[in-house]
């Protein structure tokens, strides 16, 4: 878990590599990833899918700088970010759904039909 | 910068979560500027909605709370987890020269903005010489 001047100190040493904070829950139908990236407008997220790897990138607009020319305490980090993450599963790409609410990108992939878990009868001779 | 410091609370630990009667919090990443107004802090609280806020003013003590809520996805599904479903808190010692009652806030995607004049006896005034 990443701590407010800890995350300055990354995003410089890593940019975009290890930010934004994700989530990746493996539930029964679908695949669930989320990303905290709050102040950020939809258009400014991008989202990808390739061979199993989803990919999100963007940029966080803002900078740390008064238009009075004051003194100023920045924590936030504003910048470029690109994070891949492997899906635990097949999924199908056809039917993935993303929402950007109150600063949290939540994704939804469906898994494909082979990757749900199903049950197998053991039969007895 | 020293008004800004002495916006910011005092010597708090550079901790991820601080304990508050028994309650895990996270700190959020603030933004602090100034302005010839006044002050402009931006607090990051992702997963809060407008009613999850709370912004309380007390003795030049400014409290920031942000609840979530309650996480719907049972813990033991989760593949790879990197955030906390915690609440946020985040306490300042405001500058004397704010004039806390009117301190403005408004929250949009997950980034509250508190916008925190000074009194107006505080502002640098121009004095014209007779």
């Amino acid at each position: 878990m990443f701590n407010s001047s800890l995350e300055a100190g990354l995003e410089t040493q890593f940019p975009g590599g290890c930010l934004p904070a994700l989530d990746v829950h493996d539930g029964k139908d679908a695949v669930l990833v989320k990303a905290e990236l709050p102040g950020m407008k939809k258009e400014d997220i991008d989202i990808s899918l390739q061979e199993g790897v989803l990919t999100l990138s963007g940029e966080r607009k803002g900078n740390c700088q008064t238009g009075g020319g004051g003194a100023a305490h920045c924590e936030r980090w504003f910048g470029r970010f690109e994070r891949s993450i492997r899906l635990p599963c097949a999924v199908d790409a056809k039917s993935v759904k993303a929402a950007y609410t109150d600063g949290v990108l939540t994704i939804e992939l469906a898994k494909a039909e082979t990757a749900k878990p199903k049950q197998i009868k053991i039969q007895f001779n | 910068m020293n008004t800004i410091d002495n916006t910011l609370e005092q010597a708090a630990p550079a901790q991820t979560a601080a304990v508050e009667s028994e309650r895990e919090y996270i700190r959020p990443a603030v933004n602090i500027y100034e302005t010839p107004e006044g002050y402009v802090l931006e607090a990051e609280l992702p997963g809060v909605n407008k009613e999850g806020v709370s912004v309380q003013v007390e003795g030049g003590l400014l409290s920031i709370e942000g609840r979530r809520p309650a996480p719907v996805l049972p813990e033991t599904e989760f593949f790879y987890r990197e955030t906390s479903p915690a609440d946020f808190r985040r306490d300042f010692q405001l500058d004397p020269a704010i004039d806390a009652a009117n301190i403005s806030a408004k929250m949009e995607q997950g980034v509250l903005t508190l916008t925190m004049p000074k009194a107006e006896a505080a502002k640098a005034r121009k004095i014209a010489v007779a």
